[in-house]
């Protein structure tokens, strides 16, 4: 790359680089500091004043408690599917792991409508949810479904191909060495992905926090009750309230910078493991 | 003497072909007995098979006279070093050799201090001592395999099972980590198999070697006796630098392409194929029956020269070692008599 054939004129070069910068800028930097400056543009007691508003505690705190169950359950799926892929022979091995795409490529809105039509109240599970007197379109549950759904894959996909890639020798070393299946899996199998693991988690928890269309479906938007950040951040737009929305956005837009941060460091701190992630 | 582990009938198919079939073999109580055989003949299979890694498709496997074949890996106690090291990648040099002991139940993991002591013992022994705080990245590959040898004597297995152990290593690193090998085995005495395709590690390394072939042990013996007294054709090819040439026997007559010569073939008749090594042929005296071969060329192999000669038009040419102060060049006619037969009826 240094010399020879691939290297291109410096002008060439550097028009590249002013129009991929010059697109970033426009199209990523721009926005988020729009975001930020519309939030503190009527000074910081409004912003403060904008959280002390019991709907939008209440949002905060639901977005909290959605990613708190979504993330953990699908880093418990994500592992599992992972180890059965990577360490095993199965038949259907290789329909397990199209089907774990499979949230990537359908609209996160059909996810949410295939919640509503199997739980809803004329839905295919509903009458007999409606016996319990237990809701779950229109309610929590149902979120945290649509979320768990829609974030599933970000943890496997990272953890995969590097198990895959590692095979099982260091397994079979450990358990001729007298060690049991679960401590094995414990200290040989979860340790050489630990990286991987937490950088699946870092995207996951950013769309758990993110989601919009699926939740948007089966929340119901009732204020106070089943609004998360987004769907809030929706409303006070919707209502004028500029500062407030923008406020809260710009906690969402806070929570982008930080996993991005997190997540250089990671590429650059441990690239090698994860760069083995990602050649597939 | 007690068998330390014998293999009864022993099988192994994966998806209908068999990578091990009908497997019997016997290994002596501190013995290092080397698997040598072609690449996808079944040493790994077998090997992996004795450790429990794999479940034989039949026949049974046994440890000290006893039944192990449903015994799991761990309750096998045997120390296993992999072809690639299969070292624990997020633990150093240290916290690997202490592995088996602290994955240990209380009851008989040894205290940290006695750990600790013996890792230290251990890489004394495989001369990595003042290493143990480095990670298996910052090692070469002898000192990995080291590692990985160390790591399994930890645990003080019965037996000591080595799938091609300097494999991926360089020529010189082998042949130093081969003596060193040997020395910890006479200094410890594990029953040791030991998987190898380098018939010159088998034949140097171990006190016996058996032969693979197709899934199956063709021969059992000392290096010497393999060397010598190969039991099948298959054997007699695989071992030495023997060049197979198809002769045709009767009555005490030996008929190589044109020339015919009057030696005692044995209980051989008809179409045979004969082996011939270096060491094989020597200059014939006048009394001796013998053919006239062509030189086509000298070459110099260590201390000895050999002569490349030509017996007959349309067969495999074969090499002879020169008395030391010959003279012979290229072009010359040599009478050359055959000293060992190593014939074998075609099949
Ligand atoms: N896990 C496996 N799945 C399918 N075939 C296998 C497997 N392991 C070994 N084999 C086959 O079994 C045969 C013997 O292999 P192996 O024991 O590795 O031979 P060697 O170690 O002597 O080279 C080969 O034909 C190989 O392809
Ligand atoms: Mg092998």
């Amino acid at each position: 790359m240094r010399n020879g054939v691939l290297s291109e004129s410096p002008a060439v070069r550097r028009t590249l680089i002013a129009l991929a910068v010059g697109f970033l800028t426009l199209f990523l930097v721009l926005p988020l500091l729009a975001v930020f400056s519309e939030a503190l543009r009527r000074g910081l007691d409004l912003f403060i004043a904008a959280f002390a508003e019991p709907d939008t505690q209440a949002a905060i705190g639901l977005t909290l408690l959605v990613a708190a169950i979504a993330v953990p359950l699908n880093l418990l799926f994500g592992i599992s599917a992972a180890w059965a892929v990577a360490k095993f022979e199965f038949p259907g091995k290789s329909l397990l792991v199209t089907l774990i795409d499979l949230p990537f490529s359908v609209s996160p809105v059909v996810s949410g409508l295939v919640f509503v039509l199997l739980f809803g109240a004329k839905g295919l599970l509903g009458p007999l949810i409606d016996d319990w007197d237990f809701k779950i379109i229109f309610a929590v549950p149902g979120i945290v479904l649509a979320t768990i759904f829609v974030t599933f894959p970000f943890i496997a996909r990272e953890v995969i191909p590097l198990m895959q890639e590692q095979g099982t020798a260091e397994e079979e070393a450990a358990l001729t060495l007298g060690a049991s299946g679960l401590r094995t899996f414990l200290t040989v199998t979860l340790p050489n992905v630990r990286w991987a693991l937490l950088y699946g988690v870092l995207l996951c928890n950013a769309r758990a926090m993110g989601e919009f269309g699926a939740v948007s479906v089966v929340s119901g938007h009732i204020r106070g009750l089943t609004n998360t950040m987004p769907l809030h951040v929706e409303i006070l737009y919707n209502e004028y309230n500029f500062v407030a929305a923008f406020a809260v956005a710009s906690l969402l837009a806070g929570l982008a910078l930080v996993t991005l941060v997190a997540k250089s460091f990671l590429e650059g701190r441990y690239g090698d493991q994860l760069a083995r992630a990602h050649r597939h | 003497m007690a068998i330390a582990i014998r293999a009864e009938g022993l099988a192994k198919s994966f998806n209908g072909t068999a990578a091990v079939r009908d497997l019997d073999l016997e290994v002596q109580p501190g013995e290092l007995l080397a698997l040598l055989g072609p690449s996808g003949s079944g040493k790994t299979t077998f090997l992996r098979l004795v450790a429990g890694l794999e479940s034989p498709t039949a026949g049974r496997i046994l440890f000290d006279n006893e039944d192990a074949t449903a015994l799991s890996v761990r309750d096998r106690r045997v120390g296993f070093v992999f072809q690639h090291y299969a070292l624990f990648r997020h633990l150093n040099v240290a916290e690997n050799i202490a592995y088996g002991l602290r994955v240990r139940p209380r009851a008989t993991r040894p205290a940290d201090a006695e750990i600790r002591r013996r890792v230290a013992d251990l890489l004394d022994l495989v001369q990595l001592a003042g290493l143990g705080k480095r990670f298996p990245t910052q090692l070469s590959g002898g000192q990995r395999q080291r590692v990985a040898l160390a790591r399994a004597l930890a645990v003080e297995p019965r037996v000591l099972l080595l799938d091609e152990p300097f494999g991926a290593l360089d020529a010189k690193v082998r042949r130093d980590l081969r003596r060193w090998l040997r020395e910890i085995h006479d200094r410890t005495g594990h029953t040791t198999l030991f998987v190898t395709h380098d018939q010159e590690e088998a034949l140097e390394l171990a006190d016996r070697v058996a032969i693979f072939n197709l899934g199956n042990v063709e021969q059992v013996g000392t290096p010497d006796e393999i060397l010598d007294h190969p039991a099948t054709a298959f054997v007699a090819g695989f071992v030495g630098e023997a060049v197979r040439l198809p002769v045709n026997v009767a009555s005490s007559s030996l008929r190589i392409g044109p020339h015919q010569l009057r030696i005692s073939c044995g209980k051989v008749t008809g179409p045979a194929e004969l082996f011939v090594r270096p060491h094989d042929l020597a200059l014939a005296t006048d009394s001796q029956p013998a053919i006239l071969a062509r030189v086509l060329a000298v070459r110099r192999t260590g201390p000895a020269r050999r002569a490349e000669l030509a017996l007959a038009d349309g067969l495999p040419t074969v090499e002879m070692e020169l008395p030391a102060g010959h003279t012979a060049r290229k072009g010359d006619i040599l009478p050359v008599t055959l000293v060992n037969l190593r014939l074998f009826a075609s099949r």
